[in-house]
C-alpha cells in the first residue's frame, strides 16, 4: 500500500525537557491502513503519539497530514479536521454520564443527536447505560465508549493508545474487529500496543520502537516472534 | 539465606478492580530480587502495599520477621525500608548534598555529613554535590534518589523503575552499582522494564500478570515461560 | 412563631445570596483550578460599580442591572482570566494563591480610592420600600428578588452544566484538559467563559448584599468570604452540596440574629460580649467545614524547578547584621525624629514580614494570619504584669509561640488552599471575638507599653530604632542559623515533597507545629515592640494581606527579601499618610505589585541577592563597595552633603551600584561603557530626588523607581536573554538538543567569532 500517506511523522524527535525521548522517527500510514506502532514499556510509543495528535511539539522533524505540514498546530484544531485520538487509559470524561462523553464529539448543537445515534448504533450496550457515570463502566465497556466517540466524528485518522491495557482477551478481540471494521471504511489507523500479538493479526505494517528508535519497519507479517521477544525481554 | 521480606497472601481492592490477587513474594537476604510485569499488572500498588502507603485488602506483609500491616510509612522507615519513586520525589530546591544529608540526619547519623558524602562518593555523583537537585539530568537525579535511600542505611532497598528516562550506557552503569550494592549486604527489591538490566543484575524474578503472580523463578527460567511470553506479547486475536 | 418564620425567610435569603456567591466560586475553581480568593472582592468592586451608574448618575435600575452584570463583570472575569491567571499555569501553588490574594488587595484598594467613605450616598436596594407579605411577615422587596433570583440561577447553572455543549465541555475540561482539547474543545476559550460567569455570579451577590448592609468595602468583601464556606462544604466540586451549604449558613446566621436578641441569652461571657459571636458565626462555620474535610492525602511533590533555596552563609549573614544596626545607628544620627518613626514603622513591617520566611518561605505553608499573631503579641505584652518588662516580652511571645503551635494542630490535617483559607478564617475569628472587645481594646484602643531594659525604656524614636534593628538582627541570625540547621532543611525538604520526606522518616506533624509556633513568636514581637496606642484594625485579616504579598515579592526565603518587603510597605504606609495625594496609590501598590508575580516568580531581592553574589566573590569590588559610602559620609560630615542627599546616594549605591560593581571592575569594556554610566546616572537620580522639596514618602518613592530603573537595565544589558528555560542541564547542552540560539552565540562570543 505506498499510496500517499494520511499521517507522517517526518524524522521527528521530541523531549521531555532536555531528555530527548525520540529520535529521527519516521512513520508513514496510508489511508485505510492500519499500522502497530510496538515496542516495550519507555521506547517512546506514548511520545509518539502525543506528537502526532498534536499534543507535544517535536523538537525536529515535522507532521503532516493528508500532505499538509501540520507542525505545531494545537491538538484541538487538529482533532476538529478528523485527526481523532483515543488516549492511554481509556479516553472517557469519568465524571460525566455516557451521553455527554458522546456529546463532547459534536461541532454543533445540530450534531448531538446523529453523534449519538451513529454511537449507539455501534455500540447498543452504550444506550442503555447512557445516564450511568462513565467512570462507573466496565473497562471494555468504557473503550467502547472512547471508541464510539471517536468515530461518530468521522475521522481521517484513529490513533489508539494502549487500548487492550487491563482488559480480558475477550474484549481486546471484540474491540479489534471494530477497529478492522474501521479501517475497511477507508480510516487510516495507527494502533499503539504493548501486547504485539494481540494487534497484529490485524494490523498491515508494523513498526517497533526501542529506546526511541526505530528498530524495524516492514508489513506485519515479516515480524516474528523471535524478534519481538528479543525487543520486549532482551537476549 | 533467610527471608527478609514476605508478602503473603496479599489482595488489594479498589472499589471493584482487584489490583492484586493473593499476591506472595519472598525477598531473601542479601539478593536483588525483581518484579516485572507489562504495564498495569499491580507492580506500583505492591510497592505501595509494601512501604505503607496503602494497607492491604488482606493478607500480611512481614518484614525481618515482624507482621508489619499496621506500620506507618515513617515508622516503616525507621525500621529498615527505604525506596526510591517512578515519578522522581526529589527536594528540587536544595543542594544534591542537602537531598542525602536529610536522609542521613532523619536517620539519627551521628555523622550525618560523613554518611552523606560516602553516599555521593558511592554512586559517583558526588561531583554534582553543589549543583540543585532540579537541574539534575534524568540519569543523575535517578542516582541521587538511591544516594538519598541509602543515607538511611536501609535493610531493604525498593527501587521502582530505576532506569526509567536512562539511557543504555546509564542503565548498564546502574545494574554494576545494584551488584555492588548487594555486594554490601543490602537486600533489593526493583521494579523494572528494561529487561537487559533485570536479567542482568536479580537473583530472582517475579511476574505479576493482571494483579496475579504468574511466574518467578531465575531470569533464565521466567525469560523462556511460555506464560511470561503470553503476558508479554499478548494473546493473539482469537487465541482465547 | 411569626418570628421563627420570619428568620426563617431572612436566613433563607441570606443564603440566597451566599449560594450565588459560591456558586460562582466553585465554577471558576472547577473550570481553572485557581481558587479565587479575590472573589468577594470582585462582588464588592461590581456592588460600587452599580451604585455609581444607578445612584451617582441616575441611570435605571434594569440598565443599571444590565450594564453591571452584562459588560462589566464578564469583561472584569475575562480580563483577570487573562491577564493574571493564565501564565500562572506553571506556577507553584504559593505564588498561585498568592495572586488571587493581590488581586483582592488591589480591588480594595482601588474601590477606596475611586469611592472614598465621604462620596457614598445610601444605596438602595431594588424596589425599596416595597414589601410583600408571606405569612403574617413583611419581608422587603430585595430579600424577595434574592431568594428568587438564587433558584432561578440554581436551575439555570444545572441547565448550563448539564444540558449545553459548553456546559458539558467545562465539565469535561475539569475532568481532563488534555483529552478535551483532543475532542475538540478549546481549553483557554472555556476558562475565559466560565470566569465571566463566576464574575457575574459575584458581582450580582455584591448588588444583593450592599442594600442589605450598605457600600462598606471590608463587610462587603467579607461577607462573600462567607460564602466560601458553602463552597468548602460542596468540597469545591458540588453545586448541589454548594446551595444546601449557603442555606444552613444563612438559616444559622439568623437564628442566631433572633437568639442573640432575646432575654435569656447570656449578653457577656467572662466579660466577653457575646455579640461577636453571631458575627463570626460563618467564619466558625467555615473553619469547622474545613477541619471536616478529610485529611489531606500525603502530596506527592511539586513539579520540578531548578530555582534554589539557598542555605544563607554565616559570613554574609553576620556582615548583613552588623551593616544593618551600624547603618540605623548612623542614620538615626542624621534623620529627623518623624523619620526615624518611619524607620521604626518599617523595621516592625519588616518584621512581620520575617516572620513568614519560616512558615511560608522555607516550609511552604501559607498563612493569611501574620498580623493576627501580632496583635496576640502586643495584647499579652498589654495584659501580661510587669508593665514591659524584658520577662513581660519573653512570656507574651512564649504564649503566642504556644498559640501558634495550638492552632496548627487542626489546620495540619490541610493542605495549600484549604490551609490558607483556615488562616483567614481564624484571622477573621480572633478580630471579632477578641481584638473588637470592649475588654481588650478598651474605647478601641490597646495602650501597649514600652519594653524596659535594664533601665533603658526606648522613649526615644531613635532608642526605639536601635533597639529594633537589633532585633531584627537577632531574629535573622535565629532564622539563618534555623535554615543551615537539620531542621531547616527539613523544612524545606517538606516543602518540596511531603511524601519523600514521610518515606525517609520524617515526621511532618512536627516539622509543621515547628514553623508555625516560630512564625507566631516572631510576628508576635512585631506587635510586642509596637508600643503606643493601637486600635484593633491594625491586626485585622485585610492588614495582614500586604504582608504576605510583600513577603512574597521581596523574596519570601530570604532575609533580605523580607527586609525589602517591610521597608516597601513602611514607605508605602508613610508615603500615604505624608503626601495625601499619593495615598490613593499607596492603596493599590500592594496589590498590583503582587499580580506581577506570575512574570517574576522569584520575588525581587533575588534579582538583586543575584547581583550580591559574584560581588562577595570578588575582592576589588568589596573595596570599592565599602569606599563608597565612607566617602558620602564623609562628605556629610563636613557639610558638602544633606542629610537627605546623603542617604539617597547611600539607596542608590546599596541597591544601583554595589551589585554591578563585579561587572564593571572586572567585565569587558563594552559592559563598562553601558553600566558606568547607568550607575553614575543612578547616583545623581538618587542625589536629585533628595534635592528636590518633596515629602519624605515622595523621594522614598522616587529613589525606588530609580534602583528598580537601573537594575533592571543593568540586568537586561547583562543578560541578553532572560533565562528562557526553566530546567536546563548542562550535561545534555548540544549533546540531545540541536544548540540554541543563545548557546551558539555564548560559544561564538567564547572563541570570539564575528557573526
Amino acid at each position: 500500500m505506498s499510496i500517499d500517506p494520511i499521517l507522517e511523522l517526518r524524522s521527528v524527535s521530541a523531549a521531555h525537557g532536555s531528555i530527548e525521548v525520540l529520535h529521527n522517527v519516521d512513520i508513514q500510514v496510508g489511508k485505510g491502513e492500519v499500522v502497530a506502532l510496538l515496542g516495550p514499556n519507555g521506547a517512546g510509543k506514548t511520545t509518539t503519539i502525543k506528537v502526532a495528535c498534536g499534543l507535544m511539539r517535536p523538537t525536529s522533524g515535522s507532521l503532516h497530514v493528508a500532505g499538509q505540514d501540520v507542525t505545531g498546530v494545537p491538538a484541538n484544531a487538529l482533532a476538529r479536521v478528523g485527526v481523532c485520538t483515543i488516549p492511554e487509559g481509556r479516553g472517557i470524561f469519568p465524571n460525566l454520564s455516557v451521553r455527554d462523553n458522546i456529546i463532547m464529539a459534536a461541532r454543533d448543537r445540530a450534531g448531538i443527536a446523529v453523534i449519538e445515534d451513529r454511537s449507539y448504533a455501534r455500540f447498543p450496550i452504550l444506550k442503555e447505560r447512557r445516564d450511568q457515570l462513565a467512570g462507573t463502566l466496565s473497562g471494555g465497556q468504557q473503550q467502547m465508549l472512547s471508541l464510539a466517540r471517536g468515530l461518530a466524528t468521522d475521522p481521517v485518522v484513529l490513533m489508539l493508545d494502549e487500548m487492550s491495557m487491563g482488559l480480558a482477551p475477550l474484549v481486546v478481540a471484540e474491540l479489534y474487529e471494530q477497529v478492522t471494521a474501521i479501517a475497511e471504511s477507508g480510516v487510516s489507523v495507527l494502533v499503539v500496543e504493548q501486547f504485539a500479538r494481540t494487534v497484529l493479526g490485524v494490523a498491515d505494517s508494523a513498526v517497533v520502537l526501542s529506546h526511541g528508535h526505530v528498530r524495524f519497519v516492514g508489513p506485519a507479517g515479516d515480524l516474528d516472534d523471535e524478534t519481538l521477544s528479543r525487543a520486549y525481554l532482551g537476549s | 539465606m533467610s527471608a527478609l521480606l514476605e508478602v503473603r497472601s496479599v489482595t488489594q481492592q479498589f472499589g471493584g478492580v482487584t489490583a492484586l490477587a493473593r499476591v506472595d513474594l519472598t525477598v531473601r537476604r542479601g539478593t536483588i530480587t525483581g518484579l516485572i510485569g507489562p504495564n498495569g499488572a499491580g507492580k506500583t500498588t505492591l510497592f505501595n502495599v509494601i512501604c505503607g502507603v496503602r494497607p492491604p485488602t488482606s493478607g500480611s506483609v512481614r518484614f525481618d520477621g515482624i507482621e508489619i500491616n499496621n506500620a506507618g510509612v515513617h515508622e516503616r522507615s525507621a525500621m529498615g525500608i527505604s525506596r526510591t519513586f517512578q515519578r522522581l520525589e526529589l527536594f528540587w530546591t536544595l543542594s544534591v548534598y542537602e537531598n542525602v544529608l536529610v536522609a542521613a540526619e532523619l536517620a539519627a547519623h551521628p555523622n550525618a555529613d560523613e554518611v552523606a558524602r560516602q553516599n555521593l562518593e558511592l554512586l559517583g555523583i558526588d561531583h554534582l554535590a553543589d549543583s540543585t537537585a532540579g537541574e539534575l539530568s534524568t540519569g543523575s537525579a535517578r542516582l541521587l534518589e538511591v544516594a538519598r535511600a541509602l543515607a538511611t542505611s536501609p535493610k531493604l532497598l525498593l527501587l521502582d523503575e530505576p532506569a526509567s528516562g536512562l539511557d543504555e550506557q546509564e542503565s548498564e552503569q546502574l545494574g554494576q552499582l545494584l551488584r555492588q550494592l548487594r555486594d554490601r549486604g543490602i537486600t533489593v527489591l526493583v521494579v523494572e522494564h528494561d529487561m537487559s538490566l533485570v536479567m542482568g543484575v536479580c537473583d530472582e524474578v517475579y511476574v505479576l500478570d493482571l494483579g496475579v503472580n504468574i511466574a518467578s523463578g531465575k531470569p533464565e527460567q521466567v525469560r523462556t515461560n511460555p506464560e511470561v511470553i503470553r503476558a508479554y506479547l499478548g494473546a493473539q486475536v482469537g487465541e482465547s | 412563631m411569626q418570628q421563627f418564620i420570619a428568620y426563617t425567610i431572612i436566613g433563607l435569603t441570606i443564603g440566597a445570596i451566599y449560594a450565588l456567591a459560591s456558586s460562582g466560586l466553585v465554577l471558576t475553581y472547577v473550570t481553572s483550578g485557581v481558587f479565587n480568593i479575590a472573589h468577594g472582592a470582585i462582588g464588592m468592586i461590581s456592588a460600587f460599580v452599580y451604585w455609581q451608574i444607578r445612584f451617582d448618575w441616575g441611570v435605571s435600575a434594569p440598565l443599571a442591572l444590565l450594564i453591571v452584570l452584562g459588560v462589566f463583570c464578564p469583561l472584569l472575569g475575562m480580563f483577570i482570566e487573562r491577564f493574571v491567571l493564565r501564565d500562572l499555569g506553571a506556577a507553584n501553588e504559593v505564588t498561585r494563591l498568592t495572586v488571587t490574594v493581590a488581586l483582592m488587595a488591589g480591588l480594595i484598594g482601588a474601590a477606596a480610592w475611586i469611592w472614598p467613605p465621604d462620596a457614598r450616598s445610601a444605596f438602595r436596594g431594588f424596589f425599596e420600600g416595597n414589601v410583600i407579605t408571606v405569612l403574617g411577615v413583611n419581608i422587603g422587596m430585595n430579600k424577595i428578588i434574592a431568594l428568587v433570583s438564587a433558584v432561578i440561577v440554581a436551575v439555570l447553572l444545572r441547565y448550563l452544566l448539564f444540558n449545553t455543549r459548553l456546559g458539558v465541555q467545562m465539565r469535561a475540561v475539569v475532568d481532563d484538559r488534555d483529552l478535551a482539547e483532543l475532542n475538540g474543545a478549546r481549553p483557554n476559550q472555556i476558562s475565559s467563559a466560565s470566569w465571566a460567569m463566576g464574575s457575574v455570579l459575584a458581582g450580582y451577590a455584591g448588588i444583593l448584599l450592599a442594600a442589605e448592609v450598605q457600600l462598606n468595602i471590608i463587610p462587603l468583601t467579607l461577607l462573600v468570604i462567607n460564602a466560601y464556606a458553602a463552597a468548602i462544604l460542596g468540597r469545591l466540586k458540588s453545586l448541589l452540596y454548594t446551595f444546601v451549604g449557603a442555606m444552613v449558613l444563612g438559616l444559622l446566621e439568623a437564628y442566631l440574629l433572633w437568639t442573640s436578641g432575646s432575654s435569656w441569652f447570656p449578653k457577656s461571657f467572662f466579660g466577653f460580649n457575646t455579640g461577636g459571636l453571631r458575627q463570626a458565626a460563618p467564619t466558625i462555620f467555615l473553619f469547622i467545614c474545613l477541619l471536616a474535610l478529610p485529611q489531606a492525602k500525603l502530596r506527592a511533590g511539586m513539579v520540578r524547578v531548578a530555582q534554589r533555596s539557598r542555605e544563607p552563609k554565616w559570613s554574609t549573614s553576620v556582615l548583613g547584621s552588623v551593616v544593618l544596626i551600624v547603618g540605623v545607628i548612623a542614620l538615626t544620627a542624621l534623620l529627623t525624629r518623624a523619620n526615624t518613626i518611619f524607620l521604626a514603622q518599617c523595621l516592625l513591617f519588616a518584621l512581620a514580614v520575617l516572620s513568614l520566611v519560616p512558615l511560608t518561605g522555607y516550609s511552604g505553608l501559607v498563612s493569611l494570619a501574620p498580623l493576627t499573631f501580632a496583635g496576640l503579641g502586643a495584647v499579652f505584652m498589654a495584659k501580661l504584669p510587669g508593665n514591659g518588662s524584658v520577662l513581660t516580652l519573653v512570656a507574651a511571645v512564649a504564649i503566642v509561640a504556644l498559640i501558634g503551635a495550638v492552632v496548627a494542630l487542626p489546620a495540619l490535617r490541610l493542605e495549600g488552599i484549604y490551609l490558607a483559607l483556615a488562616t483567614g478564617a481564624f484571622a477573621l475569628l480572633v478580630s471579632t471575638l477578641i481584638f473588637n472587645q470592649q475588654k481588650v481594646f478598651p474605647n478601641g484602643s490597646l495602650d501597649v507599653p514600652r519594653l524596659r531594659f535594664f533601665g533603658v525604656d526606648f522613649q526615644q524614636p531613635r532608642e526605639k530604632v536601635i533597639m529594633l534593628s537589633v532585633v531584627f538582627a537577632a531574629v535573622s541570625l535565629m532564622l539563618v542559623a534555623i535554615r543551615r540547621s537539620g531542621l531547616g532543611r527539613q523544612m524545606v525538604a517538606m516543602k518540596d515533597s511531603p511524601l519523600a520526606g514521610a518515606m525517609l522518616g520524617m515526621n511532618l506533624l512536627k516539622v509543621k507545629t515547628v514553623a508555625f509556633a516560630l512564625s507566631a513568636a516572631i510576628a508576635s514581637l512585631a506587635g510586642a515592640l509596637d508600643a503606643g496606642k493601637v486600635p484593633p484594625d491594625r491586626y485585622s485579616l485585610d492588614s495582614s494581606l500586604p504582608i504576605l504579598l510583600l513577603a512574597i515579592v521581596g523574596g519570601i526565603s530570604s532575609i533580605g527579601g523580607a527586609f525589602f518587603g517591610g521597608v516597601m510597605l513602611g514607605t508605602n504606609t508613610v508615603m500615604a499618610t505624608a503626601i495625601p495625594s499619593l495615598a490613593n496609590i499607596a492603596k493599590v501598590t500592594p496589590g498590583f505589585i503582587g499580580m506581577t508575580l506570575g512574570r517574576n516568580v522569584n520575588g525581587v531581592s533575588a534579582q538583586i541577592g543575584d547581583g550580591f553574589r559574584p560581588m562577595v566573590e570578588h575582592r576589588p569590588s568589596v573595596i570599592v563597595a565599602i569606599v563608597g559610602p565612607v566617602v558620602f559620609w564623609t562628605l556629610t560630615t563636613v557639610d558638602i552633603v544633606s542629610n537627605w542627599q546623603f542617604f539617597g546616594l547611600l539607596f542608590m549605591w546599596a541597591l544601583g551600584t554595589i551589585g554591578l560593581l563585579p561587572a564593571i571592575l572586572g567585565g569587558t569594556s563594552e559592559m563598562r561603557r553601558v553600566l558606568v554610566p547607568l550607575t553614575i546616572a543612578g547616583l545623581i537620580a538618587g542625589f536629585v530626588s533628595t534635592t528636590v522639596d518633596l515629602p519624605t514618602g515622595g523621594r522614598m518613592l522616587c529613589l525606588i523607581v530609580a534602583a528598580t530603573v537601573v537594575v533592571q537595565a543593568a540586568r537586561r544589558k547583562m543578560e541578553p536573554n532572560a533565562p528562557a528555560a526553566p530546567v536546563h542541564s548542562p550535561d545534555f547542552a548540544g549533546l540531545t538538543t540541536p544548540f540554541s540560539a543563545r548557546e551558539l552565540q555564548e560559544v561564538d562570543d567564547a572563541i570570539g567569532v564575528v557573526p
